[in-house]
């Protein structure tokens, strides 16, 4: 790329206990798309924190333009062209689409007119979007829209996205890459972070790896394959998971035209859901989060009751059994949100251990608690998972999102259950934890478990699962094999883009 | 019984002035709401406005330097739960309650030399034509100042809320404390502002009573106007407009009561004392029952991470 936009010297910043950021350097030219990559804890958010002024360097130095740029706040940040749009989407639910615009601006024009500049550009760019509409009732890739929006509005120079494509189904993502290549065909810099290494590949000119705080090479991702730059993060070669070959058993697990109302008033109501997983089959459920996966999930591990008949554990009705009573038959469940549903955050990890192996690791006797054998039992799974944590009294809130997802998933996996059903696995977890977690999970179903994975990672379900479903606003698709299945044909199964239209520029 | 004794231009009149303590300090109280904090203590920071304010009016002969005093006191003491909760970072609902507690105590020992003394009288405006009107200009346009000012506040709080920018912020301050920290607003500021704002209004409430409605000091005299408050802030759905509605449904009520308790009504005195309460609380349900819910952070502390 031609003429450098920002430049990073020997930037350092370091937390009690831990260095963030240890002298990292490297450019960014005008109009190039940047990525910036690594593992969890790699010191990417830190980094991008820096440029916006939310956090200050240790030491080092930034040349925007060849001056010097050390900006106290994002303010400062905003008003020299650095922009932003967030992992986690940093909006108002209560407030309208404007309103939120407004409150990312330095000087909003009037309402009106603001409006009337959001219908413009949000068209310009093919995203459309009601300006009076109010936050909380868009869906993830409408919210998007409103921060990237609110980012264009102020014309930047550099454009910051953190994680942007986790939450959207591959045709939005087709939409976010047109509108991107475009910004930057404009002259815009983008630095793109993502741990979606397909992704990097096909949209960004330049790599900036990290790990563990430090610069640990670049790279041309159109020219390096993905498994190259993900060794390159993690920093030892990759393990992918294998599978044994595979004896498809009887029907372990069915549900028969399942209809279940979700208890949540913001959730999706399950509608008319059959599926039926083997044994020693990996049956994959894909979809954009809420259109129905939390309610699948708590309709199989017994959260919402339903019809007896309608949920069948080797041809048993059990869908008027409670959790506990099926976790004693062989059903188990690890649902996604890790701190307060799969686990309790202000608990230990050897009570959290017993609240849901008592029954099957006989932690328990007439009522009484077996502290040690329960002990002994969590150590074997901070063993068996690599979880990292000084030990098992400690506090299950104190371990990193991605640790706990390990002892989470950890825990039920050496249950020996004989249905497993998770959902999202690997979120937040690192490149080769991931890799573990699956490889436990392939393992489990070559000893003729089956399970049940829901994820909103395609790749990871492509890789693991026999079959393949999506749900799309409650609805399950008809189940396909995995071998053979196109990007295309699962964005389809997924519901399209959703009503999206892409951009016409 | 002689429901004739009950004159509703004196009704009218004295509802306005029983609603004015409540309606100061439930807007006071929205304000620190929609900023996100709940500050419990609204009852101390009352009392401790009312003994101040009264005290100052004796010892100076002037009522407006009292309700000047009862602002700065009512907002001193609501510094003490800025301490505890923004930056000490406590528990917003116990240090509430303790701020009550200690609003009420202070007061006692601040009143001791006070009791039995008449303050100064708080003149009523006499605004040319206006309070000339017949029937509505002696109900409505012959108050004191600070009663005017209340509704000033309320009309105020509404338009700075749904008009300005400050009032956006603020609300996006209560709504998402993370996000706007993120887009680099000064939460912590922005909700000592509030909280302080809060204070001064409670502190004025106060004031009002010892001054206006009751003329002296006894201790404990707020008697509750403060949880009264509380809840009305919650039952207007955290909208100023509602907020008035519902003091002077409350304070309209009781004073109605009081009259028909006069008038020597054949219901049980027990009930007539309960009504303002029940028919407050029925009436804003029944207008809460829109979508309209709590700011997202209310209560929630900020601790500022990066």
């Amino acid at each position: 790329m031609s003429d450098i936009l920002l430049s990073l010297k020997g930037l350092t910043k370091a937390y009690p206990g831990v260095v963030a950021n240890d002298n990292v350097s490297f450019d960014i030219g005008t109009g190039e798309v940047h990525a910036l990559l690594g593992e969890n804890g790699a010191g990417k958010s830190t980094l991008v924190k820096m440029i916006y002024g939310l956090v200050k360097p240790d030491s080092g130095t930034m040349t925007l333009r060849g001056k010097a740029f050390a900006p106290a706040e994002p303010r400062a940040a905003r008003a020299d062209g650095i922009a932003m749009v967030f992992q986690h989407f940093s909006l108002f639910d209560a407030l309208n689409v404007a309103e939120n615009i407004a409150l990312g601006m330095e000087n909003p024009p009037p309402m009106r007119d603001l409006a009337a500049r959001i219908r413009e550009v949000s068209e310009t760019y093919g995203l459309p979007l009601d300006p009076y509409r109010t936050v909380g009732d868009l869906s993830a890739g409408e919210r998007q829209r409103v921060e990237i929006i609110r980012c264009l509005l102020q014309d930047p120079k550099l454009l910051i996205m953190d994680e942007p494509t986790s939450v959207l189904t591959p045709q939005e993502v087709e939409i976010l890459f047109k509108t991107l290549r475009k910004l930057s065909a404009e002259g815009t810099a983008i630095l793109y972070i993502s741990h979606k290494l397909e992704e990097i590949r096909a949209l960004c000119d330049h790599a900036t790896v990290l790990r563990l705080g430090k610069n640990v090479g670049e790279c041309v991702p159109a020219e390096t394959s993905a498994r190259d730059m993900a060794e390159l993060m993690v920093g030892t070669a990759l393990k992918t998971p294998t599978r044994a070959g595979r004896d498809m058993g009887d029907v372990a697990l069915e549900i028969v035209s399942l209809d279940a109302k979700s208890p949540s008033a913001f959730g999706t109501s399950l509608k008319s859901v059959s599926l039926s997983v083997r044994k020693g089959e990996v049956l994959g459920i894909g979809g954009v989060a809420g259109n129905g996966q939390d309610e699948l999930l708590a309709v199989l591990s017994g959260e919402i009751l339903t019809a007896p008949g309608s949920v069948k554990l080797h041809g048993r009705p059990i869908g008027q059994t409670g959790p506990t009573a099926r976790r004693g038959i062989g059903l188990l469940t690890a649902p996604e949100e890790r701190l307060g549903h799969a686990a309790a955050p202000d608990m230990s990890l050897t009570e959290n251990a017993m609240l849901t192996g008592s029954v099957r690791e006989n932690l328990e006797s007439r009522g009484f608690l077996k502290w040690r054998t329960a002990q002994g039992f969590a150590e074997k799974i901070i063993e068996a998972f690599d979880v990292r944590t000084p030990g098992p009294n400690n506090a299950a809130r104190s371990l990193s999102g991605g640790n706990l997802q390990k002892f989470v998933i950890g825990r039920e996996v050496l249950q020996r259950p004989e249905v497993l059903v998770v959902n999202q696995p690997t979120w937040g977890v690192d490149a080769s934890a991931a890799a573990a977690i699956r490889q436990a999970i392939l393992d489990l179903v070559a000893k003729g478990a089956a399970v049940i994975c829901i994820s909103q990672d395609l790749d990871e379900l492509m890789e693991i699962s026999d079959r393949f479903a999506a749900l799309n606003e409650g609805r399950l698709s008809e189940p396909r094999p995995t071998t053979g299945l196109t990007v295309e044909e699962i964005g389809l199964m997924m519901g399209g883009a959703h009503g999206m239209e892409v951009a016409h520029v | 019984m002689d429901l004739s004794q009950i004159n509703p231009i004196l009704l009218v009149a004295s509802l306005m002035v029983a609603a004015t303590p409540i309606l100061l300090a439930a807007i006071g109280e929205l304000v620190v709401e929609r900023a996100g904090v709940l500050n419990l203590g609204v009852e101390g920071m009352m009392i401790t406005g009312a003994i101040c304010g009264f005290a100052v009016a004796v010892e100076t002969g002037s009522p407006w330097l009292g309700f000047l005093a009862a602002a700065i006191g009512g907002a001193a003491l609501s510094f003490l739960f800025v301490i505890l909760t923004q930056f000490a970072l406590a528990n917003q609902v116990a240090s509430g309650l303790a701020l009550t507690l200690f609003g009420l105590g202070l007061s006692s020992l601040l009143g001791q030399s006070y009791v039995g003394i008449k303050p100064p009288p708080t003149p009523d405006l006499h605004i040319p034509l206006l309070s000339d009107i017949p029937i509505l200009g002696p109900v409505v346009f012959s108050h004191d100042l600070i009663l005017y000012l209340g509704i000033a506040i309320v009309a105020g709080v509404w338009a700075l809320l749904k008009f300005t920018r400050a009032g956006l912020i603020m609300r996006a301050v209560g709504e998402n404390h993370d996000a706007a920290h993120a887009l680099g607003y000064k939460v912590v500021r922005i909700r000592v502002m509030a909280i302080l704002f809060g204070g001064a209004c409670a502190g004025l409430g106060g004031a009002y009573i010892s001054l206006v409605r009751v003329p002296q000091w006894t201790e404990g005299m707020t008697a509750g106007v403060g949880w009264i408050a509380l809840a009305l802030v919650v039952f207007a759905s955290w909208k100023p407009w509602r907020v008035l509605l519902g003091a002077y449904l409350f304070g309209g009520i009781t004073v109605l009561q009081l009259n028909l308790q006069a008038a020597g009504v054949a219901i049980p005195v027990e009930y007539l004392a309960m009504s303002p309460y029940v028919i407050t609380i029925v009436v804003l349900v029944i207008l809460s029952a829109d979508k309209s819910r709590a700011p997202g952070s209310l209560g929630r502390i900020f601790h500022a991470t990066s």
